[in-house]
Formats: structure tokens, sequence, C-alpha cells
């Protein structure tokens, strides 16, 4: 049998950070007492009407540019209908056949550089539902003593972005998601924090003989909270999926849950499942016609997006695929990279950004945009690197110094004595006496085990406390031992 | 007082005749004594406190004081609003609709709130979950519906006006069966805010009254763009108290598929002589066609059982209004809209649902908006001919009690006329005018979007030259 290949599609929901609800005036919140964010209209009392949140409009019209889609002239919301507690109008306003944006394109590029191009298929505007609390028992629904709904997060302006099944691997889903995410950060749509729930991806999951073009019986992972789940998720369902055909069996469409504990996959009821929504014109609403003036000035406003900042970075500095990733997690952090990048060597910002710097702020809890570590401070630290006043070890505890005062790297480095020592005569009395303290080991160097000069090197750094510039020492220990 | 029209009531009181304290009394008393059922519930005290309070104000503003009963479809503050229904049995609102608090900013004072077909589906107030309303003219008839309160509160003189909501036909049916004015007015003219959906593409408010003057002025204070309601319009020009008296130029279209054999012979005399006072006053009568309609019935019974499905999908018992205790969430929903929603509401509930069920889709409710866009077409025709068009507001006179229950068809067939108006969108009223075998029958006339004025002017011209007397038998005046 030949192999089977994973063919994938996502739908990304994503909670706008708009000041107000997607068809009423309340405001948005996280984590504020249940219940305190509701009106007639995000309650469904009778009478009352939605109204289109414009912000909303723009936010998602935004992403849509941002993702290279058709813009609709005029779309419509439908009713989405289906019984639920956390949905007080038993429907849920959406958007249908005609949606905000149409097709586009995403381009995202693997840590090798690869590039993995998947086809937007639509993003629309929705409204969240509400969130269902079960208590007692394990927190579950099964087994809970009773329900509580809280309608805070009811009525919250939701985007959903659906893709082509043009994915092949976890692995690409989950570099997929990571960078959209970052775009999204940086057109600062969206909080796009997936414990929180502000974001949250569904995957569609159907494997097919490699090299078919049909597409085979398809599942659907549902609500993934963290890009690991997600893809340790599909990873099992494309197993689970391979087995049921290995055996003999068909795969059955169906919506699956992944139980991360576990490990396993889980069909829901499909009692559940068993929906017709019944979508039905959104009568309460008028079209969402955007005016391309609108929308023109919105394409132009767009920032910088990390794909095209990670290609430039790349191109122009030339940093690895993976630095220019990791450097474009956030907005935040790229706005600093770029920065240190334009008064440093791009090379030695990237490393000591991703490295040292975030190793020390962590344990502080800060971020590099948030400290004392100015993107100027940085480069004249590693300007002081570069021209040989400090050594790496010195740089960084001129850094730690930096972090905790917030002086400038200069004036630590002159109160500390941080500066490397490439006097050459303080440096020959160092290794004569280390040659003579260390015997030994000047003999076993002497004697051809060149290995013996790193051992020096150290034994110099120690002695003083990694202010020696380990080239001349390096070289110095031959002198004096083979060549004096 | 209770025998005056609203004009002549703010005439009384601005001359300080009257105080509003005293009128509102007057019509309290007319109001708490109803034999004709119009009234779910009074807000007395309410009203007392609103009209003592208007009296001590020193603004008069241009409704001040004057009594106005709301049918139950209203989102009315802190005053039961049920819909007709068990389903929102001692319901009470947190907001006011807006449609109300324009007239409360105006200095109405709603004095109560009045009974309907449940969840505005019906023809003669029969689906109350309540009770019967009785029509004024006669007791053993429906006053018409699904605005039957507040049709017969106005024809009973227990208000001298009241608000209503228009579906299909629900504001000019019960006006033609009561022998007074009711009128609908253009999708989007008045803020839909606050009214208890029944089909959202098709629901209008409008007034009740004994006058088409009053008509006029209670709409001048309705209409206009609310941001609360994205389908409300921006009104072109003020809503004028129409003072006409001849008709010189006017084309009026006799609508020939409404002047058939469905019609009773007594209704379609009564609109011809009607048609007859428009060429005395001046103006012309020509037929007119309007094809599509006889298909209005049929679409109208998709589109609105379809809105509804979903519109009183709400109703679940969870956050507002009584449930049923029941065990399971699926048990708590069945349970709960099973027992308390009536079997009309259930009927069309499942029509809906079933029209827009996947597969069927394209093939009822697609099709009745295609349908719905032949008929906008059709009156487009027709107004390039003629400036309103004409027909009876319903093909019968009052019908008696208990007489349709059994078959919804039948009951349907009330409002063959006034229907194909409302999938339009267009603005319309119902005037009487004239009686057949003593009950009234109600002349509809429809006209463009916006043309409220035109419709206005045109009705109250042959108001005036009808002089049908509006007092039913056995109410005192």
């Amino acid at each position: 049998m030949s192999a089977l290949e994973p063919v994938i599609g996502v739908e990304i929901h994503v909670q706008l950070r708009t000041r107000t609800k997607m068809f009423c005036g309340c405001e948005l919140s996280f984590g504020d007492p249940p219940n305190t964010h509701t009106c007639p209209v995000c309650l469904a009392h009778p009478g009352v009407l939605p109204v289109t949140n414009r912000e909303a409009v723009r936010l998602a019209l935004e992403i849509g540019l941002a993702l290279g889609c058709e813009i609709a002239p005029r779309s419509i919301f439908h009713r989405k209908n289906y019984f639920y507690p956390d949905l007080p109008k038993a429907y849920q306003i959406s958007q249908y056949d005609v949606p905000l944006c149409g097709r586009g394109r995403f381009t995202a590029v693997a840590e090798d550089g690869r590039e993995i191009p998947v086809g937007i298929t639509r993003v629309h505007l929705e409204e969240d539902a509400a969130k269902l609390m079960h208590l007692g028992g394990s927190g579950r629904r099964a087994g809970a003593e009773r329900s509580a709904v809280d309608f805070n997060r009811g009525g919250t302006p939701l985007v959903e972005i659906v893709t082509e099944p043009d994915l092949t691997s976890a692995a690409d889903v989950a570099v997929f998601l990571r960078q959209l995410r970052q775009t999204l950060l940086f057109l600062g749509v969206s909080d796009c924090n997936m414990e929180e729930g502000s974001m949250r991806a569904d995957a569609n999951v159907s494997v097919r003989p490699a090299g078919s073009t049909a597409l085979g019986t398809k599942t659907e992972l549902k609500n993934m909270n963290s890009f690991r789940f997600l893809e340790r998720g599909i990873t099992a369902e494309v197993e689970r999926q391979r087995a049921t055909i290995a055996a003999g069996g068909r795969v059955v469409q169906e919506t699956v849950h992944f139980e991360p504990e576990t490990g396993e996959i889980h069909p829901l009821r499909s009692k559940e499942e068993a929906h017709d929504y019944r979508y039905l014109p959104e009568p309460d609403l008028v079209p969402v016609a955007p005016d391309p003036a609108w929308v023109d000035g919105l394409r132009a406003g767009l920032p910088e997006l990390p794909q095209a900042l990670r290609a430039r970075w790349v191109g122009e500095m030339g940093l690895s695929h993976e630095d220019a990733d990791v450097l474009t997690e956030s907005p935040e952090l790229a706005a600093y990279f770029a920065a240190v990048a334009a008064e440093a060597d791009p090379k030695a910002a990237a490393n000591w950004v991703r490295g040292e710097l975030r190793a020390q702020l962590r344990e502080r809890g800060e971020e590099p945009w948030q400290g004392n570590v100015t993107p100027a401070r940085l480069a004249a630290l590693l300007g002081l690197l570069a021209d040989g006043t400090l050594s790496v070890p010195g740089a960084k505890e001129a850094l730690a110094e930096v972090i905790a005062t917030g002086e400038e790297p200069a004036a630590v480095v002159a109160r500390r004595g941080l500066g490397q020592i490439s006097d050459e005569g303080e440096l020959t009395a160092l290794v004569d006496r280390l040659l003579a303290e260390h015997a030994a080991q000047a003999d076993q160097l002497r004697s051809g085990k060149d290995k013996v000069l790193g051992f020096f090197v150290g034994q110099a750094m120690k002695a003083t406390q990694g202010r020696a510039d380990p080239g001349a020492v390096s070289r110095l220990v031959r002198e004096r031992a083979l060549g004096g | 007082m209770v025998g005056l029209s609203a004009e002549a009531q703010i005439a009384a009181l601005r001359a300080g005749e009257v105080s509003s304290a005293d009128l509102v009394e007057e019509q309290l008393a007319r109001a708490a004594d109803d034999p004709w059922g119009s009234f779910l519930r009074l807000d007395a005290d309410g009203a007392r406190a609103r009209a003592r309070a208007i009296d001590a104000a020193p603004e008069r503003p241009p409704l001040a004081g004057i009594p106005i009963a709301v049918k139950d479809v209203l989102s009315t503050r802190d005053i039961e609003t049920t819909c007709g229904s068990r389903i929102l049995e001692g319901f009470r609102p947190v907001y006011t609709a807006t449609s109300v608090a324009r007239l409360e900013a105006a200095g109405a004072v709603v004095i109560g709130k009045t009974n309907m077909d449940e969840f505005a589906m019906g023809s003669s107030t029969e689906n109350s979950a309540y009770q019967l309303t009785r029509n004024p003219w006669d007791a053993d008839r429906v006053p018409g519906g699904s605005s039957g309160g507040s049709a017969a509160c106005v024809a009973a003189r227990q208000a001298p006006w009241s608000l209503g909501s228009d579906t299909g036909g629900s504001i000019r049916q019960p006006a033609a069966l009561c022998g007074i004015v009711g009128m609908k007015p253009t999708y989007g003219a008045v803020s839909r805010y606050g009214l208890i959906a029944f089909a959202s593409s098709l629901d209008q408010i409008g007034p009740f009254a004994r006058t088409v003057r009053d008509a006029a002025l209670l709409l001048s204070h309705l209409v206009g763009r609310d941001p609360l309601d994205s389908t409300s319009l921006e009104w072109p020009e003020p809503v004028r108290v129409p003072t006409a008296e001849r008709l010189d130029g006017l084309r009026v279209g006799l609508v020939q598929e409404l002047m058939g054999e469905g019609t009773e012979p007594g209704v379609r005399e009564a609109v011809e002589r009607a048609m007859g006072v428009v060429e005395d006053l001046g103006g012309t009568v020509v037929p007119i066609s309007l094809p599509s309609s006889e298909q209005g019935l049929a679409t109208y019974y998709v589109i609105a059982p379809a809105e509804c499905s979903a519109n009183l999908a709400r109703f679940d018992g969870i956050r507002y209004g009584a449930r049923v205790a029941a065990e399971t969430l699926l048990e708590h929903y069945e349970g709960t809209r099973g027992a308390l929603f009536g079997p009309e509401v259930k009927r069309r509930i499942m029509l809906g649902t079933f029209a827009l069920a996947s597969g069927y889709y394209d093939q009822y409710y697609g099709r009745a908006q295609r349908v719905r866009t032949l008929i906008v077409r059709d009156f487009r025709e027709a107004f390039a001919q003629v400036d309103l068009v004409a027909s009876p507001t319903s093909p019968t006179v009052a019908f008696r009690l208990g007489e349709r229950t059994d078959d919804p068809y039948q009951m349907y067939l009330a409002d063959i006329c006034t229907i194909p108006v409302s999938l339009a969108g267009l603005p319309a009223l119902s005037i009487p005018c004239g009686l057949a075998d003593g009950l009234p029958v109600g002349l509809q006339l429809a006209g463009p979007a916006f043309s409220e004025n035109r419709l206005l002017d045109a009705a109250h011209a042959l108001e005036q030259a009808i002089g049908f007397d509006t007092l039913p038998p056995g109410v005192e005046g």
C-alpha cells in the first residue's frame, strides 16, 4: 500500500481587540466578575436588535488585507441557529455565503527557509458565545452538579479565518499558526492568547495516498488551546486514520477531541453533532458595504508585517530563518531588535537579544522592551564587545549591571573595572605564574598535548574574573611554554 | 372626554378645560370596565403618577398628558410584557421600546397593555394565551388581529389612540374590522427596537386612531432613524397632520385581484362606493393588476415562519420568563417550549424550521424571496400608472368568535389583502368606508415607500367625505 499523506486545513477563531462587543455597547473584559458586562442586547431580551460594531469591521478588514484577501464590496450576516445555554438568542450572528473577505494567501516559512504556502478560503466576522461554567464534580459537564453561564464573553467580536486544505504535516500547521499569530499581533487586532481563548484553532484532517489529488474523508479536531496540543493532536489523528485504513476500515466524518493527558483521540458523540444550522440571512442588520476609499486607506496604513520583516532581515542582514522567526515573535520584540540592529552588528544583536538578554530578563519576568536595557544601551554594550574592550563574560556581567541599575554600559565597565585585560606585560606575568604553578600540565603541553591549552586559558580567566583576553592568553601560553 | 379624538383632548388640555390627571382617570375608568377584553393589564398607578407629573411640569410637550394604549408586543420597562404568551408570563422588561419612549418623551401617558394573538401570530386575537377580545360592534365577533386589543380599545373609547404592530396586516385588518383608522408605515419608518420580533423583515409599528388626523399626529412622533435599529430610516420629510379636502388629480388604482369572488359582496360594494367618492372629490379610479400578489399568502407563510423560527428560539426559559422544571437540558427546552407556546406559534415555528432545513432552503425560503421581489416589481409598475392603490383591507367583515379557529388556512385568508403590501415594505392604511350587514368595512390605501403624507392626505379627504360614524352601537360616546 502506498504511504498515506496528511491533508490539513485549519479554522482559526480570533477575538478582536475592540472596546465594545460585536453588536452592543458592552465593554469587553477578561477576568471580571461574571455577568457584569451585559445588556438587554447581549442577553437577548425580547425586542432587542443588534447593531454592527464598525471597529470590528475595520479590524477584520485589516486581517483580510494582511492576508491578501479579496474584500467583498457588500457582505451580509446570517443567523446560525442552534440551542445551547451559552447562546442566548439561540442563533449566532455569523457570515455564511457572502463573507467580508474572500480568497487570499499566506506563506509561512519553516526554520530551514522552506516556504509553506497556504490558501486562505475566507475571513468572516461573527460573535462569540458566552462561557459555561460547570460547578461541582470535576469541573467538566459530565458529573457537574450544576452549570452556570457567564455572559461577559457573549457577543465578543470574533474573526474566523478558514484555510484551504493545503497543509501536509502537523509541524507545518504549527509553523503556519505561529506565523499567522505573529501577523495578527503585528496588526494589533487581537491579544491572540490561546490559554485565555482569544485565539482558538480547529483542524480538518484527512489522509490520502501520496500523489493523489482526491481528498479523503475528514475529521474535525476541535478547540485546541495550544499550538503544541494541536500539533500533537493532529499527529495522533493522522496516525489513527492511517491505522483505521490499514486495518481495512473507513474514516467516518466526525468531530474528534484530543486528550492531551493520555494522547488519545475520542470522537464526540454524534448526537451532539447532528446540527442543521438552518442558516438565515439576518434581517435585523443591513449589509456591510465598506467604502472603497476606507479600504484603500486601511491597506495603505498596514504596518510592515513579520513575513516582510523576516525576508528583509534574512536577505539584508544575513540572519538565519530561525533567528528571524524568533525575533518577529511579537511586534515589540521585532521593534526592539530592529533598533539594536540599526546601531550594532545585526548578527551579534540577534544572538544577544534572543540569547543572553532574554535569559537574564526572564529571571526578572521582564521583556527586552520593558526594562533598563534600551536598544541604545544594548548596542553600546555590543560595541564594547566588538572593539575588544569587553570579553564575552565581561559583557554578560556588564549586561547584568545595566539591567539592575540602568547605567550606561561604558560607565558600568569603568566603575566595575570590567574592561578586558590585553596588556602584554600583565598577561605575560600571569601566564608565567600559571605555567609555574601547573608544571605537570605545562609538561603535557610541551609534549604536544594541545588540549591543555584550554586548561591554561580557563585558569587565566578564573584568575582575572574573566577579564583576560582569551586570544592573547592562548598565544602567550604557547610562546612562553614552547618557544621561550 | 373619552369620546373625543386625541386632537380634541389635546385642545381641551391646552385650553385648561381638563387636567391630564382627570383625562387619564376617565380613560382608566373606561379601560377598567372592559367587557371587550381589550386590555391584558392596566398601569393605573404609573399612568396617574405620570399624569400628575405632567400637570405639574411647566413645559408642555406636544402630546402632554394624552393617554395611549400599547400592544403587549412592545417592551415597557417594569410593566409586565407577555406578547400574549404564557412563556413570558410575569416578565418585566428592563427597558422601554424606542417607539414608546419617543411617545413618552412627547408627553403621552401609557395606560395599559393590550391583548393580542400570541407573538402577533393570528388574525382574530383568539391566539392570545390569556383572553378573548370581542369586537365592540358585535360582542360575538372577533376584533381582528393580531393587534385586536389595540383596535378594540380605540373603537370602544377606552383610549383615544393606541400602538399596534403589523407584520402581514395586524394593524390594518383589526382597524378595518373595528371601524377605525390603522396605519402600517414604510418598513424602516419606525424603530423596531423593543418590538418583540415575529418576522423581522416585515414587522412595523404603527398607530390606531379614530381619525386620520390623529393617526398622522401619532405617526409624526414615531418616525425617524434610531441608532439602536440598523434597519430604521432617516425620514425625508416630517409627517404632516392632513388637511386635504379634495383629491384633484389623484390617480387611484383598484386592485382587481382583490375585488373578486374571495371578497364578500358587502365589502366589495362598500369599496366601490368609496371609489365613487374618490371620483366625486376630483380623483380618477383605474383598475390595476398585481399579478404576483396571488402568491403573496404562500410567500408570506414561508418567510414569516422562517424568521419567527429563529426569532422565537430565544424563549428557552433560561434567562427570563416562565419555565417548566426538567432534569436534562433537552427536557428543559422541550418541556418549556412545548408547554408554554400555543398551537399556532408552534405550528409556525415548525413551518419555518422546515422551510430553512438543509436541502430545502432554496426550494422554500429562497423561492419565497424571489417571489417577494416579483411582488415588489408589481407594485413599482403599478405606481408608474397610479399614485395610490386601493383594495378592501379584509375580504370579509368581522367573523364570529371560534368560526375559523379550527381551520388555519381560513384564518390566514383574512390577511390576503394586506400581505402583499407588507412583503413590498410599503406604507398602507385602512379607513372605515361603510357598513356591510351592520359591520364596518375597511378600505386599504397603499402608496410607494415614504408616501405617508400623500396617503394621509387622501385618507383624510375620503374620511371627511364618507362621514363614517366610528361609534359602535351600544358603546357610550
